[in-house]
């Protein structure tokens, strides 16, 4: 493809950047090559099972430890008994984002898939016939597993440090100013990660250095933990995470497993891996919890809103808090005079919920674009109608500024690409020519925009190639094509003549592989490395009388194509390797830190946003669903890689498909167990639900969310989703269903 | 350890003769029987491995027009065998809506017929399950039951039989070829799999060491060609067991229904034969008013076992769709998404 690079498009996107290239480790994934944790094998090494318990909320009375460590191949058995110290209190937090672990500090159960034994053997079999053989005993309590008898708390923060409560304008006031006053509630189940490649960790100590094979999306944060668990410095702490198999938010964070696991390699002196089992990924590595959300919408006569009060219940272990932030969903989008988000806490005997993909947004748009959509028939009004008669030109009740927002062209180009005028405002008015009820329903998607402290190195050789760094986490989005771009972009080359090295905890801080912010804060770094290098090139071009660049030093040059120019007469430039070859320099090295700017932070609301819209068909008599079309139109920045980007928009699509229509953890009331742990019983989409897709990338310029104008496409795709399919089920059926996923017995209703 | 023995036999009279021995399986391809050997659902002492036994993989036609498929022809290969499918299209359908693509072809005929429940506390040790341990109760009876039985359930067991492959064989009569210690017999696959009663840990008419060396499907089956469906409802398009399915045959006079066959899938602890619906439909016009009469009598000894009342009336819909799609006559080509209600639907490119 190629791109006209006069063109305003060009120039704000550039002319790497912007390219809708393939994966650069997709032929190395494709064929097998790719190296993931679990595949490195280094001499000597031992395997680490644990054994996890099978009741929710109690004591672990007995373990037969002698029957274990009588199996042949048996090294170790680790119980609270003889485990050996840390030197961080399990019980504590470990900041900023770690959560207490589980990690045979005593005998207490605290959830169904506990670590309550680590055995260390020669062979995987071994270890896994010893950890059975441990056969515990139990002192059961009752478990705390639902609404009625989990204990009700006040939070201190939702999230990861976000506010629980948030009050604009006079909200009973609001209520009060109404004509009508749309009240649901509205319940999404507990859903697990289920990345494709399970947690793993090869660990193996020198001395009081160690190297940690694991798909981590967050190394230097997991550097500096570790460390503090094991008392070294976190640069003795190398991680290798070249790929992840997905991680989704389950592999930011430090998890009980693994740190036994590295604990063990230390203890034996051995090299240790531990790869978990799909069951066992059920409790210890984080989860979306279990949300109740109450909504009230207040609307005048008009269709404008007048109160929004949103209310979640947020599911949590007994002993930890993350708070899916589910209300906050209903801050950014929609313009009400009086808001209201709460949230308050519910401890059951369950593994700390965690991040996963959209936390907070997925749950809580799900919730509010249905109640949504309620408010809007309530008000006779077409959906989207309703939407932008309530359209957020300024940040709700802070008046900030978007830094940039064109949702009102996502709305539009997605409408028109959908073919959603004249869509009837009753349900049950469409039908196919085979019979089906046919339903379109719309959401809004809407995503924060963080950006994470990153550093990186550009080094310019003297063969006119470059080599740029940071330690970044490729989860399968195509991060190592997309970085390279921008990197390529910064230092005047091609993507081909830049080598990328990432995934390795030893190269400059990639920041955080989350939030959606991974290409703006690595890429903000990486460009501003390369930018280092060329003003480094510069200074060395411009000051040497052999250079047609001489003295252009207050002129200014531009790096392409490998050269520099003068800014004021392009037709005098030097190539790179020109300029290094007679400085007599091997390489330049440029680095860079970077970070947002608070003041410019502070002074604007940062959103992705979008607009999905759907079409449901449903048999009338049987109730089976089928999502058939799926149109979302997204505005994100600046588009590095049209191609990965819409890749994420389809990947975000679809998972909002599983979140209405599939994905569900069940629980046994009485016991805690989960009795779908497993790829078998628990639902995800296969390629015959996914429907046909389209993702339509909006135009946005946005000059205050980092200077590259990157917002975040990795997590907007779910939310909006989730809704507007749920949306077009009532207008297929005339049934609203306000709990995920819709299920077929939701929808048997009085035949037609 | 789950010590046991791998036996190799080199036919079926010494697969028979190893098998003899309590605590023996038998070991086709596996796709259920190592998943419950993982999780420790089922522990056998000896695996008698019948992969290689020569001659389970055939698929012959009888000169009266019926059909023997040996034991081991898989899955894939038996749905997309282009005679059977057009004789038997029901029953492909049925097969191209079980389990995965991957699945299918290795899961065998023998296997699928006698595959274990689904129910989550069976393969839950922690749980209680009379099914797998005899008299320790049933956990799923109070439990999170809104997929279990309706139909032939008891308070020792709630279960489901799984099988789609199963459902349109009871309809059709189909025969199982059985050799054990005491010889050969023939088993109805309707006589096949047990209703739990007091004793759900029996699940079969096999007797200890039987084998299952082949299905048969009887000339007679032939005659609903034209006019056979197989139709399933589910969570996900592809690798998800029915909530509820039905297989519907009619062999029809212009209108007039000459012979009905009605069986449901998803219902109960074996694939649910429903004759009576059968006799109500026999020498009746086809139309709604008999289909849901049928569907009514279908489902008249129906009781919800847990959180599951929605399945009888889902049952009840499914029988009539059921038939109303067999009326309307066997599709020329197998739909995109076998057994789907949206098999109809213009679009659909996958096979799920």
């Amino acid at each position: 493809m190629s791109l006209d690079t006069a063109s305003p498009t060009a120039r704000r996107h550039g002319s790497n950047a912007g390219q809708p290239l393939t994966r650069r480790d997709g032929l190395l994934k494709v064929t097998g090559r790719a190296t993931y944790a679990a595949d490195n094998h280094p001499d000597g090494m031992l395997y680490a099972v644990t054994a996890i318990s099978r009741i929710a909320r109690g004591r672990v009375t007995a373990l037969d430890v002698g029957a274990a460590r009588a199996h042949a191949g048996v090294v170790e058995v680790l119980t609270p008994a003889n485990r050996p110290p840390l030197a961080h209190d399990p019980d504590e937090k470990m900041p900023p984002f770690g959560f207490r672990v589980e990690v045979l500090q005593d005998d207490t159960v605290r959830y169904v898939g506990q670590p309550i034994a680590l055995v260390v053997a020669e062979t995987l079999e071994a270890a896994t016939e010893a950890a059975a053989l441990l056969d515990p005993q139990y002192e059961i309590a009752d478990a705390r597993t639902d609404r009625s008898n989990g204990d009700r708390f006040g939070l201190a923060a939702v999230g990861i440090g976000a506010p629980p409560r948030t009050v604009h304008g006079d909200l009973a006031a609001g209520l009060a100013a109404a004509t009508h006053v749309t009240e649901a509630e509205y319940e999404t189940p507990a859903q697990y990660h289920n990345a494709m490649e399970p947690h793993a960790v090869v660990a193996e100590w020198h001395g009081d250095r160690v190297t940690l094979d694991m798909p981590n999306q967050a190394m230097a944060l997991s550097c500096a933990a570790y460390g503090a668990y094991f008392d070294i410095p976190a640069e003795n702490v190398l991680i290798r995470s070249p790929f992840l198999g997905g991680g989704f938010g389950s592999k930011a964070i430090l998890n009980g497993p693994q740190i036994l696991a590295i604990l063990a390699a230390r203890m034996l002196k051995r090299p240790v891996k531990l790869v978990l089992t799909r069951t066992q990924m059920y409790g210890p590595v984080g989860h979306r919890g279990h949300t109740w959300q109450k909504l009230r919408i207040g609307t005048d006569a008009q269709g404008r809103l007048t109160a929004l009060h949103h209310h979640a219940l947020c599911a949590t272990s007994s002993f930890d808090e993350f708070i899916e932030p589910a209300a906050n969903a209903s801050l950014p989008l929609y313009d009400s005079p009086a808001i209201l988000v709460e949230h308050e806490g519910l401890r059951l005997d369950i593994g700390t919920p965690g991040p996963m993909r959209a936390p907070g947004e997925a749950s809580g748009s799900a919730a509010l674009e249905v109640a949504m959509d309620e408010a809007a028939v309530a008000c006779g009004m077409d959906p989207l109608e309703f939407r932008l008669a309530n359209y957020a030109e300024t940040e709700p009740g802070t008046g900030r500024p978007f830094s940039s927002k064109a949702l009102r062209e996502c709305y539009l180009e997605g409408a028109k690409r959908f073919g959603w005028a004249g869509r009837p405002l009753e349900p049950r008015q469409m039908r196919d020519e085979n019979g089906f009820l046919v339903g379109w329903g719309m959401g809004t998607a809407v995503f924060h925009c963080p950006h994470f402290p990153a550093e990186a190195r550009a080094t310019l050789r003297a063969d006119g190639t470059a080599l740029v760094e940071t330690a970044g986490a490729d989860m399968g989005q195509g991060a190592w094509t997309a970085l390279a771009q921008i990197a390529a972009e910064a230092l005047g080359l091609d993507p081909d003549q830049v080598e990328f090295h990432s995934g390795i905890s030893t190269l400059p801080d990639g920041g955080i592989a989350g939030g959606s912010g991974h290409t703006a804060s690595a890429g903000l770094a990486l460009n501003n490395a390369g930018e280092d290098a060329i003003a480094k090139l510069a200074a060395i071009a411009t000051a040497d009388p052999a250079s047609p660049l001489f003295g252009a030093g207050n002129i200014g040059v531009v790096a392409r194509s490998g050269r520099l120019h003068r800014i004021d007469d392009e037709g005098r430039s030097e190539s790179y390797v020109d300029i290094l070859a007679r400085a007599g320099q091997a390489e330049v090295i440029g680095t860079a830190k970077a970070a947002r700017d608070p003041a410019i932070a502070e002074a604007h609301a940062m959103f992705s946003h979008g607009a999905v819209f759907a079409e449901v068909k449903v048999d009338p008599d049987l109730g089976q669903i089928r999502a058939t079309r799926l149109v979302g139109a997204f505005a994100a920045g600046r588009v590095i890689n049209p191609r990965l980007v819409r890749s994420q928009y389809f990947g975000g699509m679809i998972w909002g498909t599983s979140f209405a229509l599939h994905e569900e953890a069940v629980t046994d009331r009485r016991t805690g167990r989960i009795m779908n742990a497993d790829l078998a019983e628990y639902h995800v989409p296969v390629n015959a639900d996914v429907p046909s897709l389209d993702a339509i990338l909006i135009e946005e310029d946005d000059p205050y969310v980092n200077p590259l104008g990157i917002k975040g496409v990795g997590e907007i795709g779910i939310t909006g989703t989730v809704g507007a399919i749920a949306n077009a089920v009532w207008h297929a059926t005339g049934v609203r269903v306000r709990r995920f996923p819709v299920r077929i017995e939701d929808l048997l209703i009085a035949r037609a | 350890m789950n010590r046991f023995d791998y036996i190799r036999p080199v036919s079926v009279s010494e697969a028979i003769a190893a098998a003899a021995v309590p605590g023996s399986a038998y070991l086709a391809a596996g796709t259920n029987l190592l998943d419950l050997m993982k999780v420790g659902t089922t522990r056998p002492e000896r695996v008698i491995d019948i992969t290689r036994l020569p001659g389970l993989d055939r698929i012959e036609w009888l000169p009266d027009g019926g059909v023997r498929i040996a034991a081991m022809v898989r899955n894939s290969d038996l749905a997309y065998d282009e005679r059977f499918a057009r004789t038997f299209p029901a029953v492909a359908e049925a097969l191209l809506s079980g389990a995965s693509a991957q699945l299918r072809n290795a899961a065998t005929v023998g296997g699928n017929l006698m595959q274990r429940t689904r129910c989550a506390y069976f393969h839950d040790l922690a749980s209680a399950c009379n099914r797998r341990v005899a008299g320790s109760g049933c956990d799923a009876r109070d439990g999170e039951n809104r997929l279990h039985a309706v139909l032939g359930w008891s308070e020792h067991c709630i279960a489901t039989h799984p099988s789609d492959f199963c459902v349109p064989l009871v309809a059709l009569d189909a025969l199982v070829e059985v050799e054990g210690p005491h010889g050969a017999r023939e088993i109805p696959v309707d006589l096949l799999h047990a209703l739990p009663g007091a004793t759900p840990e029996r699940e079969t008419a096999l007797a200890p060491g039987e084998l299952v060396v082949a299905l048969r499907l009887p000339a007679e089956a032939a005659d609903f060609s034209g006019n056979a469906r197989y139709l399933k409802l589910r969570e996900r398009t592809s690798y998800a067991f029915a909530v509820v399915s039905a297989a519907a045959a009619l062999e029809l006079e212009g209108k007039l229904i000459r012979k009905a066959r009605v069986a449901l899938g998803g219902v109960a602890a074996k694939p649910w034969r429903a004759r009576e619906a059968e006799v109500a439909l026999t020498g009746m016009p086809a139309s709604a008013e008999a289909f849901a009469k049928a569907a009514e009598i279908a489902l008249a000894d129906a009781l919800p076992s847990g959180d599951n009342a929605f399945k009888i009336e889902l049952a009840r819909r499914i029988v009539v769709r059921a038939l109303s799609l067999a009326f309307e006559g066997t599709p020329e080509v197998m739909p995109a998404l076998p057994a789907s209600p949206f098999s109809t639907t213009a679009g659909a490119i996958h096979v799920a």
